[in-house]
């Protein structure tokens, strides 16, 4: 096997696994398009990254995290419905990113590879990133992982209890904000959501606890990045748009295996 | 005389202990709305205060000012330090996506040995519950499992936001049974928030009759006599005077805290 595709095999399974849990989180917490939202300033991220010389991850993680509170700020003067608010910071961030990126000429990016991911791309680099941030937002999840169910469940019920519900739901937001950062140069800022949540959603009718329902997904999404490598490779195709190809074609049949008794 | 007979024998409320709760000259305005005007409000161990009340009358609105879930515009609401509280909501909604049983739903708030689970589930009547989703349990078994998780609490004050909601008259009996039983077993201090007056009232020592400001409070008799009381409901509907003639009956002479018939139509024409 060829380096690149041993290479694109250990990123792209990485980023599935830690898409699992996270994506199963975003499915129950009914966030899929705060996600989304998320992911698409992701590209501002990369030209603030490049123009400030810093890691182009902690350019998306930044810009991230400020987008989130931004939006927490807004939702809370209630002027405008949520979706709303997410429609209008989505398509600012992803625009005012492709404007920054258009501007910044000494930058030669694959806009691209960036947008819907570049599977066979994948440097050395990226994987120690993958495998870094990804252990990290893992191992903040596992940590929080009773206590995010609980917020999950009834944030009145968690704040009467005693929990930082503020600081809780912040903290899901930067788990977020780490997985669109390693899972970028797999899928695209514009397909993240779809590896967060399709793994998850297929995941559901097999699973009766919390833990089977994400380690599933993570397997699920598995599957879905060697179906889509191996479509890209023999068959030529984008990497990203086939990975969730295959990961919505994994739904589909998931959705119409027979109803277990009981 | 009925009233005093009932407290002595079969409520631990003791009036001179220190209070769980003390609230004083609350008031609360949300979206720039008085929502509560000057309400005092105190919980002894061993006491079930229930708050009555109009639609929009801030009943719920105080219960959440009790538990720090809304913010105080002015006046202060006191714990006892160290206070428990077990609190349970009028529902919980939780997604269909997400897979919970009820005996891991009871887990989620601290940490818990399995047998305590099995015990909670035990007081509030529902171990055969434990296996299914949540999702799965209906109105009134849910606010079972509710007060299961509240008991989990170890709770000194359980408070009870419309408990009776969605449960059909016999299983609201049967939970106020509970509630009292727990109540009595463990000493704690109930506040409880309800639309059933008759249901309610057999087990209450202090009704707190709300309306934005404290229009009336004291024990079930002494409200309901009270003119505020029937300004507040008179004029509603005739269901309420039913209610109010149930009451008669319902405070027993041997202090049986039975409440009067379900169907207690028999004593309306009094």
């Amino acid at each position: 096997m060829d380096d690149f595709m041993i290479r694109a095999l250990v990123a792209g399974c990485g980023v599935a696994a830690l898409a699992g849990p996270l994506g199963s989180f975003v499915v129950w917490r009914r966030m899929a398009y705060f996600g989304d939202t998320l992911a698409h300033s992701a590209l501002l991220g990369v030209a603030l990254g490049f123009l400030l010389g810093v890691d182009p991850m902690i350019g998306v993680v930044a810009v991230c995290v400020v987008l989130a509170l931004l939006l927490v700020a807004l939702q809370q003067r209630r002027a405008l419905a949520s979706d709303t608010l997410l429609g209008i910071l989505s398509h600012s961030s992803l625009s005012l990113g492709l404007v920054a990126v258009a501007f910044l000429e000494t930058l030669r990016i694959d806009l691209i590879a960036y947008l819907f991911g570049d599977l066979l791309a994948v440097t050395p680099g990226d994987i120690v990133r993958i495998y870094l941030g990804g252990g990290v937002a893992l191992a903040g999840l596992a940590l929080l992982w009773n206590r995010l169910l609980a917020v999950t469940v009834d944030e009145d019920l968690a704040r009467v209890e005693g929990m930082p519900v503020v600081a809780l739901r912040l903290a899901f937001m930067l788990l977020i904000a780490l997985v669109i950062a390693v899972a970028m140069k797999i899928v695209g800022i514009l397909l993240i959501t779809s590896l967060l949540i399709i793994p998850a959603a297929a995941a559901r009718r097999f699973a009766r606890t919390p833990e089977q329902m994400a380690a599933l997904a993570s397997l699920f999404g598995i599957v879905a990045v060697l179906a889509g490598m191996y479509a890209s490779l023999h068959w030529d195709l984008p990497g990203g748009p086939g990975v969730v190809v295959a990961a919505a074609g994994l739904f589909l049949v998931c959705t119409l295996v027979p109803a277990r008794a009981g | 005389m009925s009233v005093t007979l009932y407290r002595n024998m079969s409520s631990p409320y003791d009036s001179s202990a220190v209070p769980l709760l003390d609230v004083r000259g609350l008031s609360v305005m949300l979206g720039g709305r008085t929502v509560l005007d000057a309400v005092d409000l105190t919980v002894t161990p061993g006491e079930i205060v229930t708050l009555i009340g109009p639609n929009g009358a801030g009943k719920t609105t105080l219960v959440r000012a009790v538990l720090g879930l809304v913010p105080v515009q002015a006046g202060a609401v006191r714990r006892r330090p160290g206070l428990r509280v077990g609190y349970m909501p009028q529902r919980i909604a939780v997604d269909p996506t997400l897979p919970l049983t009820v005996r891991r739903f009871l887990g989620l708030w601290r940490p818990v040995p399995a047998a305590r689970i099995v015990a909670a589930l035990e007081e509030a009547g529902v171990t055969h519950l434990a296996a299914s989703p949540v999702q799965a349990v209906s109105g009134g078994e849910m606010q079972r499992v509710l007060l299961a998780r509240a008991l989990l609490a170890d709770p000194d004050l359980l408070v009870l936001d419309e408990p009776d909601q969605g449960v059909d008259v016999h299983g609201q009996a049967d939970l106020f049974a509970r509630i009292d039983a727990v109540r009595k077993a463990r000493g704690c201090g109930v506040l409880l928030v309800s639309h059933d007056l008759h249901t309610v009232m057999a087990r209450t020592d202090r009704v707190l009759c709300l309306n934005r400001h404290v229009c009336c409070s004291g024990s079930p008799e002494d409200v309901r006599r009270h003119p505020e009381y029937h300004a507040l409901f008179g004029r509603h509907a005739d269901a309420l005077a039913v209610y109010v003639h149930r009451h008669d009956h319902a405070h027993a002479e041997d202090g049986s805290v039975v409440p009067g018939p379900a169907d207690g139509r028999g004593c309306c024409d009094h």
